[in-house]
């Protein structure tokens, strides 16, 4: 899956946005990730990637409210996938691994208060992206890709 | 179920009242839970929470994940914020009085379901 996405990669970006995410923002979190939603509707891609994307999304989101000084969230369509970039200026993950662990959490109450830190985020995009990537530098930021294949059979 | 058979039987408050709110929906599941992790990881469209969370990140999580419905148990007040929030979404909120358990086992034993979430091994 991974070969085929190598090879589009230099195709046509047909539809590109950015959303700023704030840290420490608990009120207005899922703001992006409800218009990314919108957006994604009026275009009229499939329903159920819409969902997973949204999903994936504001998982993210509320990471880098809860983690994060401030992210930024890429949208960019192409023919054959959405690329969905989540950026973020912060602590980073000192130990993916670790963090990809489902129960695994170093949550604040504040977030937990808000019903999340559980440690479920980011096995929750993982699952709900074709396909997820993660990279992290600790004390410097933590980079997400989640990509949609559009032309799946099953899609 | 219809939403408005469910409000009858929970005695519910509608707390959220706008012309595109449609209380004829047709419930098909129900999930409960105070966590929002947990609905994002299995809920499905159509589908009615209760909950005893009131935050705006309850009605986030209804909109993203396609829920229609929420209830408050316990009589949980939501904030202006969050009723706002639930009326730009359209999302019908409720309160009742019952508890989760209480208002969950009234549902279910008038025929609502939940989902069965098969093991992932």
């Amino acid at each position: 899956m991974k070969g085929q996405i190598d090879k589009i990669t230099d195709s046509e970006v047909l539809f590109e946005q950015e959303f700023k995410i704030n840290g420490g923002d608990f009120i207005n979190a899922g703001e992006s990730s409800s218009k990314l939603k919108n957006i994604l509707k009026e275009i009229g891609i499939n329903t159920d990637i819409i969902r997973r994307l949204a999903i994936a999304a504001y998982e993210a989101e509320v990471n880098v409210v809860t983690y994060a000084r401030h992210g930024i969230m890429r949208i960019l369509i192409y023919p054959e996938k959405i690329l969905l970039t989540i950026e973020d200026e912060g602590p980073g993950i000192g130990d993916i691994d670790q963090a990809m662990q489902p129960g695994y959490s170093t949550a604040t109450e504040e977030i937990r208060e808000m019903g999340f830190g559980a440690g479920m985020g980011l096995p929750n995009m993982k699952k709900n992206a074709d396909i997820f990537n993660i990279s992290s530098i600790v004390d410097k930021g933590t980079k997400l890709e989640i990509t949609m294949n559009l032309n799946d059979k099953n899609a | 179920m219809k939403l408005k058979k469910i409000m009858e039987y929970l005695n519910c408050n509608c707390r959220v009242l706008c012309e595109d709110i449609n209380l004829d929906i047709d419930i098909k599941f129900a999930i409960a839970s105070d966590l929002m992790s947990d609905i994002l990881a299995t809920a499905k469209p159509g589908e009615l929470l209760l909950t005893g969370l009131a935050h705006n990140s309850v009605i986030r999580t209804c909109e993203i994940t396609g829920i229609n419905a929420v209830i408050f148990v316990r009589n949980k007040q939501p904030s202006d914020d969050t009723i706002k929030l639930a009326q730009n979404c359209k999302i019908p909120v409720l309160l009742t009085d019952s508890t989760m358990f209480e208002a969950c086992g009234i549902l279910f034993s008038k025929g609502l379901k939940g989902i069965h979430i098969e093991r992932a091994d």
